[in-house]
């Protein structure tokens, strides 16, 4: 490959996505490397898609000043790109006198980062403000800045906005070693190799795999799994706020945390484990996640829940690595980019490109930067009238494929336009099959509506990439 | 606003045209009713027994072994020929408001229809894993039963080759055959209960006549594997359906199917009628009712059958009381 790129950016989650748009504001070029089938299949497609307000950590470290500054960029890529953000709140809930007084202390150390609107709210007004709660819980820690976001979404549409200016995405790439070559890096793939004057490690889990390719030794992943479960959209109205119970050393607790898309979502477990692929959930996770979500609201049941899943966050010891690289000039790190990560994506984008300026790469303006992008349409998010509108305009948005959530034919061909390969893209981009029948109706049709699409056999079509075709024999295929 | 959407009146508007939105509107049409809407939002008539390819079907209505579309089409000619019965195919209703009125989208339109009376004819979908809480990994090639009869019949696509049946339902059954005739192996059909909730003629000719391993008392663990599954860990339960230990043993296979029941589709009406919250059913005191004047449910929307004979007769039945109703 002859072409050199001034960045090479290893991982297109949503961490990778956001440098990749950060970048795309200037005269560079970037290339943006994925190993699976499409951006943000590991550790962002787990993501519980909450844009926490910074109450979480210590004040002093890198993760909270990230955090409230991503709190506050957030909002404004969300505007430019059409992402719906929705600020809900949340309240972090005591059961005892004691538990009260740890919120003062969690009130206290947020407020040094300036975390906005810190409010302590007793029992009547939670009795009031959120009448499925516990009746038991005394009081609770109201962070009014806390947000919902679709985190797929967000990392699709940064993706694509990063691509309308020049960043280039090669997906199914997965790196194998990296040598240097005087100011270059060489970077072999299965896809053949690369050449970048700068790289940016945002790999994910796999950060330290790549680091090692580097020479760099001192960072590890651990995986630390948690199991989520999504309940039916219909109890929607199940909590007004994000609830969090008081957090551990470890982990925030199991949440009851509203939807970008309207179903209440319960978790995460969290339990460090070895292998960098276990997404298997447990009867174990179950018990335990509906036992503490009960603690904070009493009337969720198990029959209420129509999926789950296990995510694995990259922890790399207590707080984010982002940083140059002593030893490998003009590389950055950004490693265990664990919770609030999604909400400190922007913040960390702009660092990562501060640490770029330091190694001496140049940034100048791009005269034509598309900040916005069109927003996505989505049928369920609409009243009767401006469906009505838009199917009279383009008649195949009344072709509906996706019963449970509502998602016409012409809403698939477009996340397939927008970059969609697999079953999981179009679920992820548009919720076709992550209704309550889990795609029993619609995945025929979405199979074909993917094979034509894409002029591939519908043999071709996977789940999430290559291995997960989903159909072994196409019977009507005469050139069998 | 009202310039983007039509507004129609019609006496009775039937929701789903599948053999009970069929029979209803049909028996409707013979009690005098005249002024009928039915819609489907499929392509064409005749719902799930489309799919249904095997025989077994009127043995009791029409005294005649039938194929599911067979049956169907007796239904589907008839409609045909009775002008008085609107049918509208690719018309899928988003609301079903207080006071009988129906908004439905097809493709260029959004229309809304005040009725006088409404049949819901909405039929099942099928449990999924999900609900049955099978723990492991999320890999391709976990299917609801039903899916997998859609792809090899109507689609003539395999989605396997080395099958694992969860639950011993009738779809689930039927499916052992059908994946045996297409050349796969089914390498287990395994029921937590003691006995198949299948018709014992599906056990006989599906199962039996196979030579299919029919694990009773028997559940699975967890499925494993990344892309694509890769294996499945069983085990043995005790008679309060607690896994066996020691009992555990694995089956390679690429493919699960899942069949562990029916529930009625009835989300439509929830926010006006009261729905038993275990099966999902309209709660009233006689068949076909709900606790809405003038709102019928019927079919397996109104309870899950096991013939679709029966779903015929008490569909009849709904369009006889909803003819009452109205005349």
């Amino acid at each position: 490959m002859s072409h050199t790129y001034d960045v090479a950016i290893i991982g297109a989650g949503v961490v990778g996505a956001s440098i990749a748009r950060e970048l795309s504001r200037y005269r560079l070029s970037v290339a943006l490397l994925e190993k699976e089938a499409e951006p943000a299949f590991g550790v962002s497609k787990s993501n519980s898609g909450i844009i926490h307000p910074g109450t979480q950590h210590p004040a002093s470290s890198l993760k909270a000043r990230l955090c409230v500054q991503g709190n506050l960029l957030v909002r404004k890529i969300a505007r430019d790109l059409g992402v719906d953000f929705k600020e809900v709140g949340e309240l972090i809930v005591a059961f005892s006198e004691d538990e009260a007084l740890q919120l003062l202390s969690i009130k206290k150390e947020a407020e040094k980062i300036g975390v906005p609107g810190l409010k302590m709210v007793s029992r009547v007004w939670l009795h009031k403000h959120e009448p499925n709660l516990n009746p038991k819980a005394v009081a609770a820690l109201l962070a009014p800045t806390a947000g919902i976001i679709s985190p797929y979404r967000l990392a699709y549409d940064l993706i694509e906005n990063a691509l309308k200016n020049s960043v280039e995405l090669f997906s199914d790439t997965r790196v194998e070693s990296v040598s240097m070559h005087g100011d270059l890096f060489e970077i072999f793939t299965t896809q053949g190799s690369f050449r970048s004057r700068y790289l940016v490690n945002a790999a994910g889990l796999f950060a330290d795999t790549v680091a090692k390719m580097l020479g760099i030794s001192d960072i590890e992943i651990i995986p630390r799994k948690g199991e989520e479960f999504l309940l039916d959209k219909k109890l929607a109205g199940l909590s007004r706020h994000l609830l969090f119970p008081i957090p551990t050393k470890t982990s925030k607790g199991v949440l009851i945390i509203k939807t970008a898309d309207g179903n209440p979502m319960i978790g995460p477990t969290a339990q460090d484990i070895a292998d960098k692929s276990d997404l298997s959930t447990s009867n174990k996770g179950l018990e335990q996640v509906l036992l503490s979500a009960r603690k904070l609201i009493p009337s969720i049941d198990a029959s209420n829940i129509i999926a789950y899943f296990a995510g694995l966050r990259p922890v790399a010891g207590e707080d984010f690595i982002v940083r140059l690289e002593g030893k490998v000039p003009r590389c950055v790190t950004v490693a265990g980019i664990q919770s609030p990560g999604l909400t400190a994506s922007p913040a960390i984008a702009i660092l990562v490109r501060e640490l770029l300026v330091r190694s001496g790469l140049e940034f100048q303006k791009k005269s034509r930067f598309y900040a916005h992008r069109k927003k996505t349409i989505h049928l369920f998010s609409f009243s009767s009238s401006k469906i009505a509108r838009t199917i009279k305009k383009d008649h195949a948005y009344g072709d509906i494929v996706c019963r449970c959530e509502m998602v016409s034919s012409r809403e698939i061909k477009d996340a397939i336009s927008r970059g969609a390969k697999t079953l999981d893209g179009v679920k992820f981009r548009t919720r076709a099959q992550a209704g309550r029948c889990h795609g029993g109706f619609c995945t025929t049709r979405i199979l074909k509506l993917l094979a034509a699409e894409l002029m591939q056999p519908v043999t071709a079509v996977s789940k999430r990439g290559k291995g997960s075709e989903l159909i072994a024999i196409d019977k009507k295929d005469s050139s069998r | 606003m009202a310039m983007f959407w039509t507004t129609q009146k019609k006496e009775l508007v039937v929701v789903g045209g599948g053999p009970a939105g069929m029979a209803a509107a049909l028996s409707a049409y013979d009690q005098g009713v005249r002024d009928i809407l039915l819609l489907e939002r499929d392509q064409y008539l005749g719902g799930i027994l489309n799919q249904c390819v095997h025989t077994g079907f009127g043995l009791n209505y029409f005294k005649e072994v039938l194929t599911g579309p067979e049956y169907a089409d007796r239904f589907i000619k008839r409609i045909g020929n009775i002008p008085r019965i609107e049918v509208s195919l690719k018309s899928f209703v988003i609301q079903v408001h207080k006071r009988k009125q129906i908004t439905y989208i097809k493709p260029g339109a959004l229309i809304r229809v005040n009725a006088r009376a409404v049949i819901m004819a909405t039929g099942c979908r099928e449990r999924t894993r999900e609900m049955i809480h099978i723990p492991g990994s999320r890999p391709a090639g976990v299917y609801p039963a039903g899916l997998a009869q859609k792809l090899i019949n109507i689609e003539g696509l395999l989605p396997g080759k080395d099958v694992v049946i969860v639950g011993s339902g009738d779809i689930g059954l039927i499916m052992a055959r059908r994946f045996t005739l297409e050349g796969a192996r089914v390498r287990a059909v395994v029921e937590i209960q003691k006995e198949s909730r299948g018709l014992v003629r599906n056990v006989a000719q599906c199962i039996d006549d196979f030579g299919i391993p029919m694990y009773f008392s028997h559940k699975i663990l967890q499925i494993c594997g990344s892309a694509r599954v890769e294996k499945v860990r069983i085990s043995k339960v005790d008679e309060h359906l607690i896994p066996v230990p020691g009992s555990e043993f694995e089956i390679p296979c690429d493919t699960v199917l899942v069949s562990v029941g029916l529930i009625p589709e009835n989300e439509l009406i929830e926010p006006l009628v009261k729905l038993d919250a275990q099966t999902n059913s309209p709660v009233s005191s006689t068949v076909n009712s709900t606790s809405m004047p003038g709102l019928f449910v019927c079919g397996n929307a109104y309870k899950v059958y096991d013939l679709v004979d029966s779903v015929t007769r008490d569909s009849e039945l709904a369009g006889k009381m909803a003819a009452e109703y109205l005349l």
